[in-house]
């Protein structure tokens, strides 16, 4: 069985699923983080994908910004994940919730 | 020497000094009473507080007046020496007011034989009273404000009688209006004073109403006469020349521009305020509230002449109400026993026979009585004043008595006055007020006659009352007090006797052509107003002379009367009171006139007021649907929505995530 173009989008689009829910449902910052981390790569493989099939080099050049800007990401995220632990001893979102009207 | 004055100064800019002068003084004092008010000074009660600026307020206050009398009189001079019967002057306009299509005012000034007149009254006892003000405000703080208030008030005058028409007429009109509110109110730290202010201010607008009805109609009248706008409609010359279209309005007209004259010259129904206003300082009584403003009216109705002769409907109720008031006032100056109100009283009186004769046609009458009426009755506030001065504000006349050794200067001029208010031969009132009865006789009026001859005894009765009690008879003051009485200054004084010579032989203008004289400012005025052509012509000499015979009889019977009851037989006033109740007591209480204004009017429109307009209209309406109604809405909403508004991150993106499905599967479909 040859792996075609539908199979990866296919995968893309379970990942980018589990990783959807994952940020909507769960209430652990850190779990949120990784949820959105999975999202980026599921488009990530998407990219890939399309540059095979078209033979084209620009989806792996997106793929490479994203890497960078998801890395950036990590560190600020997780940044922010520990002050907000070190204030309010908690990085559960349901505890966070200052901007209630 | 006149030929040195014009080789510097033009007429036109002597008519334009005679009004900048007093404002020069109430801009230079205004300017002072600002700088001084931050400084406050140090509060000391004993009166002996040091008033920055007085003397020099006091000087500035007092000789722009006297310069501006010297050149109403240089005018004077001048222009009766241009040329025989005409002397009248137009400044021609300063600035144009306004300038719209159909409306041009401009500000100019106008002199002739009337307002000259005026003019010469107006600076004239308005500069001796300035200068008597030194010596009566000598204890007050706020001198500097009163000087102030005072020039204010003189140039308002000088434009009401200046103004070349209708509209700056009003200007001035309602300027002395501001000045009589604001010294009245002069000592506005007492409630009731402030009151008083506000009382004569709010019963000037109901009047003013009527004044500003009669421009419009006026307005209207000429243009549809199709005068030219650029002459201006409110001019007077131009409103002369046109006053044949009056005609079919001129009745309306007349009674509006009346009501204004009743608030301002303190007429019948709008006489309350008058007695209110005493509560200013006297000097101000005597140049506003007696000499001068409320004259305005009078005025207005001689200067529009040319209207009111048009209309025999107007003139009649002028002349009705002129003397009822004259004889309604009279009998409540009978009963009051403050020395200043009884004056007020005389002056709401007398000022209805002032707008009896102008009702009768007589306004030649009518501008004589005002002139010796000045000069008199402002000698009697003045008198009045030295006396208050004298005893440190007492003013209950029952609690002097026995005054004249000690106040021999007050109380002589004050008798000259009194005579020339009872109209004894040969004071100036006797002359000015037999002109008026004489034109009501033989014009026909005999009732109108009668209430005039009736007030005129009333008249000498009541004043007479005031001076055997005041200065005559045994003295009603502890004996050591009545020994510290002591004459006023002599700034107070001097104005004082030169009053007593004006108020003794200014009857002079207008002596009767029987006893040998000639009626002078009667000529005088004849190229200003008509002069009076006695219809009957069968009232003969022989009754003239018997009417002046019985009016100087009669008010000598009610002058000796007064003076001996109220020196030698004090206790019959009160048996008299006592068996006369019910009139007494109607009388001592005004008819209760205050009182039914205050029930018919007052409270029914604080009555509405308060349920309608405030309650209904404003608190419930504007304030309570319109304004907390619409945040209320707002903040209803706001609230429903800021629900949504949970802080849970995750929620707005799942609501984000099911808004980006139901456009991808719109987009789809």
């Amino acid at each position: 069985m040859t792996i075609t173009l539908q199979h990866y989008l296919v995968l893309s689009l379970v990942l980018f699923t589990i990783g959807t829910i994952g940020v909507v449902v769960r209430r652990n910052a850190l779990i949120i983080f990784m949820s959105i981390e999975l999202m980026l790569n599921a488009v990530n493989i998407t990219f890939l994908a399309f540059s095979r099939w078209l033979g084209l080099a620009d989806g792996q050049m997106i793929v490479f910004f994203v890497l960078a800007v998801a890395a950036a990401e990590a560190a600020v995220g997780l940044g922010i994940v520990i002050a907000v632990f070190r204030n309010k001893a908690t990085v559960y979102v349901d505890d966070l919730r200052l901007l209630k009207g | 020497m006149l030929e040195f004055v014009y080789h510097y100064i033009s007429v036109q800019t002597l008519v334009w000094l005679i009004v900048a002068l007093p404002l020069a003084g109430a801009v230079f004092n205004g300017s002072l009473a600002l700088i001084t008010a931050h400084h406050g000074g140090g509060k000391d009660h004993h009166g002996h507080h040091h008033t920055p600026f007085r003397t020099l307020a006091s000087t500035v206050g007092v000789l722009l007046p006297f310069a501006a009398f010297a050149a109403a009189l240089l005018c004077f001079v001048t222009l009766t020496g241009f040329e025989e019967g005409a002397p009248s002057l137009i400044t021609g306009p300063l600035s144009q007011w306004t300038a719209f299509p159909g409306l041009t005012i401009d500000i100019g000034l106008k002199v002739d034989q009337l307002s000259l007149v005026m003019a010469l009254v107006v600076t004239g006892v308005g500069s001796l009273i300035h200068l008597y003000s030194i010596g009566y405000m000598s204890h007050d703080d706020g001198v500097v404000r009163y000087f102030a208030e005072l020039n204010l008030f003189l140039f308002f005058m000088l434009i009401l009688v200046l103004a070349d028409n209708l509209v700056l007429m009003f200007v001035g009109w309602e300027g002395v209006g501001l000045c009589s509110y604001l010294l009245i109110g002069f000592w506005f730290e007492d409630p009731a004073k402030a009151k008083a202010g506000t009382k004569a201010f709010v019963v000037n607008r109901i009047g003013d109403a009527g004044f500003l009805l009669g421009l419009f109609l006026i307005y209207g009248v000429m243009a549809a006469a199709g005068a030219d706008p650029a002459t201006g409609y409110f001019n007077f010359e131009t409103m002369s020349r046109y006053a044949p279209f009056f005609q079919p309005l001129a009745t309306v007209i007349g009674l509006l521009l009346f009501v204004g004259a009743c608030g301002k010259s303190a007429q019948i129904p709008l006489y309350v305020w008058l007695p209110d206003a005493m509560a200013g300082p006297t000097p101000v009584s005597a140049l506003i509230h007696a000499a001068t403003m409320v004259t305005a009216g009078v005025y207005m109705v001689v200067r529009l002449n040319f209207i009111y002769v048009l209309s025999p409907t107007a003139l009649e109720v002028i002349a009705y109400v002129g003397a009822a008031t004259a004889l309604f006032a009279a009998t409540m100056g009978l009963a009051a026993t403050d020395i200043k109100k009884i004056l007020a009283y005389s002056t709401v009186s007398q000022l209805g026979y002032m707008f009896l004769a102008c009702g009768l046609g007589a306004f030649s009458a009518a501008i004589f009585h005002l002139v010796t009426h000045a000069f008199f009755k402002a000698l009697l506030f003045m008198g009045a004043g030295s006396v208050i001065h004298a005893l440190h504000g007492e003013q209950d006349i029952f609690k002097m008595g026995g005054l004249k050794p000690r106040l021999p200067v007050t109380c002589w001029t004050f008798l000259i006055a009194s005579l020339a208010l009872a109209g004894i031969v040969p004071t100036a009132g006797f002359f000015s007020k037999d002109a008026i009865l004489w034109h009501a006789y033989s014009s026909g009026h005999v009732g109108l006659w009668l209430v005039g001859f009736v007030s005129a005894g009333l008249t000498a009765f009541y004043i007479f009352r005031l001076v055997g009690a005041v200065f005559f008879g045994s003295t009603n003051l502890p004996v050591d007090q009545w020994k510290r009485v002591v004459e006023s200054p002599v700034s107070m004084l001097i104005p004082l006797i030169l009053l007593g010579f004006l108020s003794a032989f200014g009857g002079l203008l207008g002596v009767p052509e029987i006893l040998g004289g000639s009626d002078r400012l009667g000529e005088w005025l004849s190229g200003v107003v008509p002069l009076v052509g006695h219809a009957g012509g069968g009232a003969s000499h022989a009754a003239e002379i018997i009417l002046m015979v019985v009016a100087t009889i009669w008010a000598a019977n009610w002058s000796i009367l007064g003076w001996v009851i109220y020196t030698q037989r004090r206790d019959w006033p009160e048996r008299m009171a006592a068996r006369f109740r019910w009139v007494y007591r109607l009388i001592v209480n005004r008819y209760f006139v205050d009182e039914i204004y205050d029930r018919l009017i007052v409270r029914p429109l604080i009555g509405v007021s308060r349920v309608f307009f405030w309650k209904t209209i404003d608190a419930t309406a504007i304030d309570a649907i319109m304004v907390h109604g619409t945040a209320n809405t707002v903040g209803v909403w706001a609230r429903a929505v800021s629900l949504a508004q949970t802080g849970v991150v995750q929620q707005y993106l799942l609501y984000f995530l099911l808004g980006a499905v139901i456009v991808v599967v719109a987009v789809a479909l």
